[in-house]
C-alpha cells in the first residue's frame, strides 16, 4: 500500500513539476495542535460565588471564565469550546430571563457547540426553542429523536469542524428523560440507547466523513455507583470504539484529572467532566501528525 | 478526427488522476494523534473578569436585585427545618401551601383540599430573623416545583402515615394530625379535625416532584386522580410574603408521640 501511494504521489508530483507547479506544500509532514475547552452543568451560575460561600468561595463567574478563554486563545488560537449541557436552571437569572442571558454570554465567549441536558427542558421544549435565537452556536443530540417536536431539524445529531485542517466530528448524547423530566416539558422527544447511537455516529464520523478526531459531548452522567446497569460515560467508553474523547455532564462529577478508559478495541479513550456551576474549565490538548509512525510509536496521554 | 478524440480522452484521465492525488495528499491528509494532554483549570479571582462581559451582565443583575431585595415581610425570629417530627419552617410552608391552593382547587373542582404534604429535603434554606424578600423564597425553593393535588384513598393515607413514621423526618404536614403509639403504630388520625375514614377519598396538595416518585413517596403513585394547579410552590411563598406583615411562629403539634 505504502509503495503504491508513493508511486502515485511521485507520478502526480512529476506531472505537476512538468506543469510548472510544486507539490511541496502538500507533501510537508503536518504537525497540528487543537485545544478543546469545555464546561458542563453551569446551571445559570453567572456571578462568582461570594467570598463567604462555605463550599466554593470566590470561584466561578462568567466574566472570569471569558478572561481565561481569551488568554488560552492567545497561546493557541486553534480552540474548540464546548458545553455538555444543563446550561439552564439554578439561579434567578434563569427564572427571570428564561436562558436569554446564558445563551448571549456563551455566544460572546464564542462557544462552538453544546449538547442538551435534562434541565435545558425546564421551561419546556418550547422555552428552549424560544431562546435559540440568542445562541450563536449549535446544539447537537444524537439519541434524542426530535422528529415530532419544534426541534426537528434544529438540533442535529452531530457537527463537523475544520480546525486548522483537523477534521473534528462532535456528536451529542442526552440522558433518559422519563422519570427525570416532566413529560409536558419534553413532549414527543424520544430517547434512544446511547451505545447503539454512538456506534452509528462513529461509523458516520470516522468512516464516512473521515474525521481525524471523534468527540462525544455527553449529558448521560459519569458513573452511577448505585445503579451499575445504568449507561454512563465510563461504560460507553468501554463498550464503543473510535471515540477519542468523551466530555461529560449531568452527575456534577469533580475529577482530579481526566479518566483514561480502554475501549472495545483496547485503545485509550479520555473521559472528562469538570464538576458544575462554572467553577472549572476543562482543557484537553490534541497534538496531531500526518506521519502515522509517530503516532504508533509514541502516542502518549498526559493527564 | 480520430486522433483528436484520443487526445481528449488522454487529457480527461490526466485531470482526474491529478485531482485524485491532490485529494489524497492535500485536503484529506490523514492526521494521527501523537500526544494528548488533559487538565482542569479552576476559575478563581486571579482571573480578572472581561469588562465587556461584566458590563453586559450588570443591567440584568441590577434588575433582579431590585426585585429580589425588595422587603416583603418581617420575621421576628428565625424559622428553620430542624426538629424530630415537625419544623417551624415546615409548619409554615405546609399551612401556607394548603391555604393558598385551596381556593384555586375549590373554584376549579368544587372540592376542598384536606391535607398538604411536602418533603423535608426540598427546603433548601431558612427564613432568617429580619427582612423577608423574594430572594428568601428563591433560596428556600430554588427548584421549579409546581403544586399538584392528588386524590388518595384511605388505604394510601395509611401508607402515607406509615411512611412518615418509618422515615422519621419532619416532612412539612398540614391538615392532618395523628399520634404514634408505643407500638409505633399511628392512632387518633384526624383529617381536617374529623376522624380518619378508611373508605373516604382525600385530596392532598403536594409537589410534582413527589407525585412522580421523588423521595420514594410511592403512595402518591396510587392516586386515583391528579390535578396540576399551574402554581409554582415558590410563587405560593412569594404571594404569601407579599400579603403578610409579620411571619408567625407556628408550633402546634401535628404528630404526637406516646
Amino acid at each position: 500500500m505504502e509503495r503504491r501511494e508513493f508511486i502515485q504521489k511521485t507520478a502526480a508530483g512529476t506531472a505537476l513539476v512538468g506543469l510548472g507547479l510544486s507539490l511541496s506544500s502538500f507533501k510537508t509532514v503536518a504537525t497540528k495542535h487543537l485545544t478543546i475547552l469545555h464546561t458542563n452543568d453551569v446551571h445559570s451560575y453567572i456571578d462568582p460565588f461570594p467570598p463567604t460561600h462555605p463550599k466554593n468561595p470566590n470561584m466561578g463567574g462568567v466574566a472570569r471564565r471569558a478572561a481565561l478563554i481569551e488568554s488560552i486563545k492567545k497561546e493557541n488560537p486553534n480552540v474548540l469550546l464546548l458545553d455538555a449541557g444543563d446550561v439552564f436552571q439554578g439561579t434567578p437569572y434563569f427564572n427571570y430571563y428564561g436562558g436569554e442571558l446564558e445563551f448571549k454570554l456563551m455566544s460572546m465567549m464564542q462557544y462552538d457547540l453544546a449538547t442538551m441536558g435534562n434541565h435545558d427542558f425546564d421551561n419546556g421544549i418550547d422555552g428552549f426553542y424560544a431562546q435559540l435565537p440568542n445562541a450563536k452556536f449549535d446544539f447537537v443530540s444524537a439519541n434524542y429523536d426530535f422528529k415530532n417536536t419544534v426541534l426537528n431539524g434544529v438540533v442535529k445529531p452531530y457537527k463537523i469542524f475544520d480546525k486548522d485542517g483537523i477534521k473534528v466530528g462532535v456528536f451529542g448524547l442526552g440522558v433518559e428523560l422519563e422519570g427525570l423530566v416532566d413529560k409536558k416539558n419534553y413532549k414527543e422527544t424520544v430517547y434512544h440507547d446511547p451505545v447503539s447511537v454512538s456506534q452509528d455516529m462513529v461509523r458516520i464520523l470516522k468512516y464516512e466523513q473521515k474525521c481525524d478526531l471523534v468527540i462525544c459531548l455527553s449529558h448521560i452522567g459519569y458513573q452511577y455507583k448505585n445503579e451499575p446497569d445504568k449507561i454512563c460515560d465510563l461504560k460507553l467508553a468501554a463498550l464503543t470504539k473510535d471515540i477519542d474523547l468523551i466530555i461529560g455532564g449531568h452527575t456534577h462529577t469533580f475529577l482530579d484529572k481526566p479518566t483514561v478508559v480502554k475501549n472495545a478495541d483496547g485503545k485509550d479513550v479520555l473521559v472528562n467532566q469538570v464538576g458544575c456551576y462554572g467553577i472549572n474549565l476543562g482543557r484537553i490538548d490534541f497534538y496531531m501528525d500526518s506521519d502515522k509512525s509517530k503516532s504508533a510509536a509514541g502516542r502518549s496521554i498526559v493527564v | 478526427m480520430v486522433n483528436l478524440k484520443n487526445y481528449n480522452v488522454g487529457i480527461k484521465f490526466f485531470v482526474l488522476f491529478l485531482t485524485f492525488n491532490l485529494t489524497l495528499s492535500c485536503s484529506q491528509q490523514k492526521l494521527y494523534v501523537t500526544k494528548v494532554e488533559g487538565r482542569e483549570i479552576g476559575i478563581t479571582d486571579k482571573n480578572t473578569g472581561v469588562a465587556s462581559i461584566e458590563n453586559f451582565i450588570k443591567p440584568y443583575r441590577e434588575n433582579i436585585d431590585k426585585d429580589l431585595n425588595a422587603p416583603l415581610a418581617y420575621a421576628p425570629q428565625t424559622l428553620d427545618k430542624n426538629g424530630q417530627w415537625q419544623s417551624t419552617i415546615g409548619n409554615l410552608m405546609s399551612d401556607v401551601t394548603l391555604a393558598k391552593c385551596n381556593p384555586i382547587f375549590l373554584s376549579r373542582e368544587k372540592k376542598p383540599i384536606d391535607i398538604c404534604l411536602l418533603n423535608h429535603g426540598g427546603i433548601r434554606s431558612i427564613i432568617g430573623l429580619g427582612v423577608v424578600t423574594a430572594r428568601t423564597a428563591y433560596e428556600i425553593m430554588p427548584f421549579e416545583n409546581t403544586a399538584y393535588v392528588v386524590a388518595l384513598k384511605g388505604e394510601q393515607i395509611l401508607e402515607m402515615v406509615n411512611y412518615i413514621i418509618s422515615e422519621k423526618k419532619p416532612h412539612p404536614l398540614s391538615g392532618m394530625t395523628f399520634t404514634i403509639g408505643k407500638d409505633n403504630v399511628a392512632k387518633s388520625i384526624m383529617i381536617q379535625k374529623k376522624p380518619f375514614d378508611i373508605n373516604a377519598t382525600y385530596y392532598v396538595v403536594t409537589s410534582d416532584y413527589l407525585i412522580n416518585g421523588g423521595d420514594n413517596m410511592n403512595f402518591f403513585k396510587k392516586a386515583t386522580a391528579k390535578y396540576d394547579l399551574d402554581y409554582k410552590l415558590r410563587n405560593v411563598l412569594i404571594d404569601y410574603f407579599k400579603e403578610t406583615d409579620t411571619i408567625p411562629l407556628i408550633n402546634d403539634k401535628r404528630i404526637n408521640v406516646e
